[in-house]
């Protein structure tokens, strides 16, 4: 039954807040390197399933696996699987008491119990990879929303995580900052990174990702390439939902 | 006797007596107290609902039982159950309580006001809870709770005058011991408030100086 090219599997995951079903049997296979983009209306479920991928939200039923490993009901070994399932918030969360350098290293620290020296190098490299090395003894409040928007990324890329996901990464953001996460994570994308993103982004959508999720009412409604989903007649609500997009930026 | 000789003969020698039982008493409660204080919000907070119930409980028992009454229990009551307990151990042990349940409350207020992203974000890091809180949760809040903490630390010094009222002659003992004797009511007492003024003050500076250093930058 196993299938060793998927990275990721999502097996059918229901989850409901009371009496509002927000995901109502999603399924999603997810190979390396792949980078898919999920988009659509506000409140369909998308950040949720993010959460639900790394057990931060504990589905109601369906299951996760990573590498074939499952995730869901991993009881304390889904701490060894979140540093696997690195993920990036649309408020940063970066930890206030702690310089940049300090925010990435601490969990290699903590969690993966490096020693310091090691830590710290590493800590290094990955604000260096984000472009923010020069920013490494600053405070989370000293620094713009996209500088800490990459270092949580940072943050998140030193514990050597399989796969990326990133909840609304640039929501809180205006479109210069906007523009400078996006590079980092275009990047990364190529690089090979496998990569979950829910965003509003069209242009990064349409140039990044290899897939693209329609999700609407708790559903995966479309998914196809960019080139798919915008041409295909048969993707109707995903193409309407991008075209009011498109009237405003006009 | 003149009044120089009162000072310097009489009054300093008992009052720097009594002073070392004031900090004798305040150095062994306040860690203790604060420790624990920590350890009751936490559990309040973080622990399932049966440890975070019984949490409340220590909070309303020590927070609601007068300090004194707490006292004359530990040291007067106690030995009809069997347990006698010296009177500066019975002193320290009922501080220690009152101390902890009003810390608790300070510390429980400074770890709400952590936002939870910043435990979110430590959970999707791997860390297990106890890290988390450990790790980022505590010294964010701690740092808030300075300022109540430190009140309670000056309420502290100045509460453990009550000891008195189980024979432990510390400052306010001592101070009273002399005033009966030398019939100098106004003098003693003015001069032992001025050397509580003075602890507080310091306590004050010291409290200051703690927030300052551990302020986070921008």
């Amino acid at each position: 039954m196993t299938d060793t090219t998927y990275i990721l599997r999502i097996e059918n995951i229901k989850k409901a807040f009371g009496k509002n079903e927000v995901l109502k049997g999603v399924s999603l296979d997810v190979r390396k390197g792949e980078t898919i983009c999920f988009i659509g209306p506000s409140g369909t479920g998308k950040s949720t399933l993010l959460r639900c991928i790394n057990q931060l939200t504990i589905p109601d039923s369906g299951k996760i696996f990573l590498n074939d490993e499952e995730v869901t009901h991993a009881g304390p070994r889904i701490n060894y699987f979140r540093q696997k399932i690195g993920m990036v918030f649309q408020n940063f969360f970066l930890f206030d008491h702690l310089t940049a350098v300090r925010n990435v290293e601490i969990a290699l620290l903590k969690v993966k119990k490096m020693n310091p020296k090691e830590a710290r190098e590493k800590a290094m490299f990955e604000l260096k990879q984000v472009g923010m090395a020069d920013w490494a003894d600053h405070y989370p409040a000293e620094l713009s929303g996209g500088q800490a928007q990459r270092v949580s990324i940072a943050r998140a890329l030193a514990m050597d995580p399989d796969i990326m996901l990133f909840d609304e990464p640039t929501s809180a953001l205006d479109p210069e900052l906007t523009r400078e996460v996006l590079e980092v994570m275009k990047k990364l994308a190529l690089e090979g990174m496998t990569m979950l993103v829910v965003t509003h982004e069209m242009g990064f959508a349409c140039s990044v990702a290899n897939k693209i999720c329609f999700m609407e009412h708790g559903h995966i409604k479309e998914q196809g390439t960019p080139a798919e989903l915008l041409n295909n007649p048969e993707f109707e609500r995903c193409k309407a939902f991008i075209g009011e997009f498109r009237e405003y930026s006009q | 006797m003149d009044q120089i000789t009162f000072i310097f003969d009489i009054m300093v020698p008992a009052f720097a007596n009594g002073l070392l039982i004031t900090l004798a008493l305040v150095a062994v409660t306040a860690p203790i107290g604060f420790l624990l204080g920590v350890g009751v919000a936490c559990g309040r907070v973080y622990g399932g609902k049966g440890l975070s119930w019984l949490m409340q409980l220590y909070t309303i028992f020590f927070r609601g039982c007068p300090l004194l009454l707490l006292l004359f229990i530990l040291y007067f009551g106690l030995p009809s159950l069997g347990i006698v307990l010296t009177p500066f151990v019975a002193s320290v042990l009922g501080f220690i309580f009152c101390n902890s349940a009003y810390n608790s409350e300070y510390v429980r207020g400074s770890i709400l006001s952590v936002k939870e992203g910043q435990l979110i974000a430590a959970k999707a890091l791997g860390m297990t809870k106890n890290q988390a809180i450990l790790n980022i949760v505590l010294p964010q809040a701690l740092r808030r709770s300075i300022p109540g903490v430190s009140n309670e630390f000056i309420y502290l010094i100045k509460y453990s005058s009550l000891a008195y009222m189980i024979t432990v002659i510390e400052l306010t003992g001592a101070s009273k011991l002399i005033a009966t004797k030398y019939f100098a009511y106004n003098e003693t007492f003015i001069a032992v408030a001025i050397v509580y003024l003075a602890l507080v003050t310091i306590t004050t500076f010291g409290a200051n100086a703690l927030e300052k250093k551990y302020a986070i930058p921008g």
